[in-house]
């Protein structure tokens, strides 16, 4: 273990790396492990004002910490724990009858129920088509901003807009855009009344469309700063061997972009299991996904024991998918 | 010191008496956002004017009302002093006691005999109880293109194929033939536009509205049965039927509700379509539909065992059980049921329930739909009104929806399955 220590005024180490402080300096002690860092303390500095009031180390820290720990105990913790309990018992919110105890009989009821897999089915459609098409664009559109070129700035923050709007401004916007009857797409396609949203599988690829054109500039971003961080001497390395660019893109460029597409992947991933806003605003019907069916268990049907039980299984899900994709990127990152 | 707390707590007591009072002098009633809500706002004005009283209509859009209605009711809320509910959520707010018992108000002010039976029954009855005063009566009717049916050629080559007159259809067989008969997808004109969405009870009152035409039930609603009852010979043939008239829609018409059928209706695409008679001053209006001048409207027709019903719409007006201002709620509904102002609610547009304005001359005359609209009202029925309506909606969107639309499996296997999820759903053994 390897100690530092460095201050905003004054700092020391011993050479076993204790820290030593003058009184009046304010030094931030930085714990190595493994190259990792873990903590940072600092004792007081004693011209501050939170020193003049008397306050300890500790309570500043507490300050800072306590309403975050007790924010995320009243609006996740406890709503977690209480969900937990509900999704074991008969309990429909809009009743005010007492939950009564049926243990997994919901868990039971929805894994053998036909229209929660074909919700589930539709969902891992929507997750394919949505982020891989949005690995594919995105990674693609770093690809081509990884070179110095006039506006490169400009162009890079533009890309990025569609990400940075609401989701349900998108919606309507591709709602409007997609309409068979004056609407631009078909237009532009020669494609006459085509129907993208009535229709479940084109309703399914249309809202993946909307998906990827907002998201992509996500993965995009992770790309770019995985390939501006490879080092140039690879690449003049591998020009040096006369190495084709296919060959240095597989050998060089793809594994060490790979940690930061993983992490792109996993989030995207997470939210596209999730979606809800997108298919929501543009065809509820068409595009039943996992979410809109919670939503309908829960906020329409009030059945508030059986759509805890679901949202469960949904978590359930989405932690083992996104444990596989940490296992290949812990795998990634160790190569 | 102690006169400073004796000042303070004065006029704390004084500012809680003004705000009580204050809030006494304020309605707010809950509604979705459509025409008819503006219509009411504007009728409420008047009792603004006689009362006092600040009555303030508040909306929001169709796709999410119940939810934020239930929200409230469920949190005990006392935003709104009252709701104007579907008939659907009786049970749910009836039996959840977010409703406020209105038997003896109905009676005592002979609501039962002034309004039209069928819409108290559907509109306001659960259990032995009457839960709300109808509000806006609504049904699902046809509207049909005149200019089409009465075309010589059209008619002359109708008689020659099917054997009798081109004309409003007498009967589901009539509407059948005609819609087969417009179908010609090289000239873009299709028969019919249905109700096929299932993102809530779109397809539901489409179906029902059929299987009730074929003598069929969706269940014996008294005693929660429905083995035998939603799978019968005529309820089977009646999905038949419906999927039948689903081939003579426009292509891919497989998520629409009220807004594509009259869409398809005004670009020109369908002889007939329908929808709830709410949605029709649209199609009367010829700065929204183009055919406005040539569209006709009729009451569902028969079916072939002579039985004749329409999907009820529209809505009763609830007290709420959290609102602190009931007692000025009931005067309101007081001055609701009113004769004058039942005609009044009639001539901004809205669909009075009361039996005496909707069977006047004046009324039926009204606008070219209202005779088609009073004639439908006579025969409306409609949906579970359980607690676990939503639950029994989304079952059904699963189970019929694949047959009606791709014609997979066959209406009796569609009808069977949805048998076993209803008799799970309302706890039944078999």
């Amino acid at each position: 273990m390897r100690w530092s220590a460095t201050g905003t005024r004054r700092s020391a180490t011993t050479p076993d790396g204790v820290p030593t402080t003058d009184r009046g300096a304010s030094p931030v002690l930085i714990c190595r492990h493994q190259g990792v860092r873990l903590a940072v303390l600092a004792t007081l500095d004693s011209g501050s004002r939170a020193a003049a009031r008397g306050w300890s180390d500790l309570a500043i820290r507490n300050a800072f910490i306590l309403p975050t720990i007790a924010f995320l105990i009243v609006f996740n913790i406890f709503p977690l724990i209480y969900s937990l309990g509900f999704s074991f018992t008969e309990y429909r919110v809009s009743l005010q009858k007492p939950a009564e105890f049926i243990g997994l009989q919901n868990y039971a009821d929805l894994l053998s129920d036909p229209a929660i897999w074909r919700s589930f089915t539709t969902t891992a459609q929507y997750v394919i088509v949505s982020v891989g098409g949005q690995m594919i664009v995105g990674f693609g559109l770093a690809l081509l901003l990884n070179r110095p070129f006039k506006f490169k700035g400009l162009v890079t923050t533009l890309l990025m807009l569609p990400m940075m709007l609401s989701p349900a401004v998108v919606g309507l916007f591709w709602k409007l855009l997609y309409d068979p009857s004056w609407g631009p797409i078909n237009y532009a396609l020669g494609i006459g009344k085509f129907e993208w949203l009535s229709n479940r599988v084109n309703a399914l690829f249309a809202v993946a469309i909307t998906d990827i054109w907002m998201w992509s500039p996500f993965v995009m971003l992770l790309s770019l700063a995985g390939l501006s961080a490879i080092p140039k001497s690879l690449y003049e390395a591998a020009a040096i061997d006369r190495a084709s660019w296919w060959y240095t893109f597989r050998r060089i460029t793809l594994p060490l972009v790979s940690p930061l597409l993983l992490i792109a992947l996993i989030f995207r991933t997470m939210e596209a299991f999730k979606a809800f806003d997108l298919p929501f605003i543009m065809s509820t019907a068409s595009v039943e996904t996992i979410a809109i069916k919670l939503y309908q268990m829960a906020f329409q049907g009030w059945d508030t024991g059986r759509a805890s039980a679901l949202a469960y299984i949904v978590l359930i899900v989405v932690l083992c998918i996104t444990n596989i994709y940490v296992k290949y990127l812990n795998r990634a990152k160790e190569r | 010191m102690r006169t400073v707390h004796k000042g303070i707590l004065a006029g704390i007591g004084l500012m809680l008496a003004s705000s009580t009072s204050v809030l006494a002098q304020e309605l707010t009633i809950f509604w979705a956002e459509w025409d008819p809500a503006n219509y009411l706002q504007e009728l409420v004005n008047d009792y603004t004017a006689e009362t006092g009283v600040t009555v303030t209509v508040q909306t929001t859009p169709w796709s999410d009302f119940q939810t934020k209605t239930f929200a409230e009711l469920n949190a005990q809320g006392d935003a709104y002093d009252m709701v104007v509910g579907d008939s659907q959520w009786l049970g749910a707010a009836s039996e959840g006691g977010h409703y406020v018992d209105l038997t003896k108000f109905i009676t005592d002010n002979g609501v039962d005999k002034s309004f039209v039976p069928a819409t108290l029954q559907y509109y306001s009855l659960y259990g032995d109880k009457y839960w709300s005063v109808p509000l806006e009566g609504d049904a699902n009717g046809w509207a049909y293109r005149k200019d089409w049916f009465e075309d010589p050629t059209e008619m002359a080559n109708f008689k020659a194929k099917y054997g009798y007159d081109l004309g409003v259809p007498k009967n589901y067989k009539e509407l059948t033939d005609i819609a087969e008969f417009f179908t010609r997808p090289d000239e873009n004109k299709y028969g019919v536009a249905l109700y096929t969405q299932t993102s809530y009870d779109a397809m539901a009152m489409g179906v029902e509205q059929t299987i009730f035409t074929w003598g069929g039930d969706l269940g014996d609603y008294a005693n929660k049965k429905v083995t035998g009852i939603l799978n019968s010979p005529e309820n089977i043939e009646a999905l038949e039927a419906y999927r039948k008239l689903y081939t003579f829609t426009p292509p891919n018409w497989n998520q629409a509700f009220f807004v594509e059928n009259n869409q398809a209706f005004t670009e020109g695409l369908v002889a007939m379509a329908m929808n709830y008679f709410a949605f029709f001053p649209a199609l009367a209006n010829e700065a929204t539909n183009p055919h406005a001048k040539s569209t006709g409207y009729f009451a569902n027709p028969p079916g072939p065992t002579g039985a004749q019903h329409a999907a009820l719409g529209g809505q009763g007006i609830s007290i709420i059980s959290y609102s602190k201002n009931q007692e000025e709620a009931y005067k309101f509904l007081q001055w609701f049921i009113r004769d004058d102002v039942q005609q009044k609610w009639a001539d901004l547009g809205g669909y009075t329930c009361s039996a005496a304005v909707l069977n006047s001359e004046g009324f039926l005359k009204a606008t070219p739909y209202n005779q088609a609209f009073a004639d439908s009202m006579k025969i409306v029925k409609d949906f579970w009104a359980v607690p676990v309506f939503a639950d029994m909606l989304f079952q059904m969107n699963d189970r019929l929806h694949p047959y009606i639309t791709t014609g997979e499996g066959t209406a009796k296997d569609a009808l069977d399955a949805l048998v076993g999820d209803w008799n799970k759903t309302l706890g039944n053994d078999s």
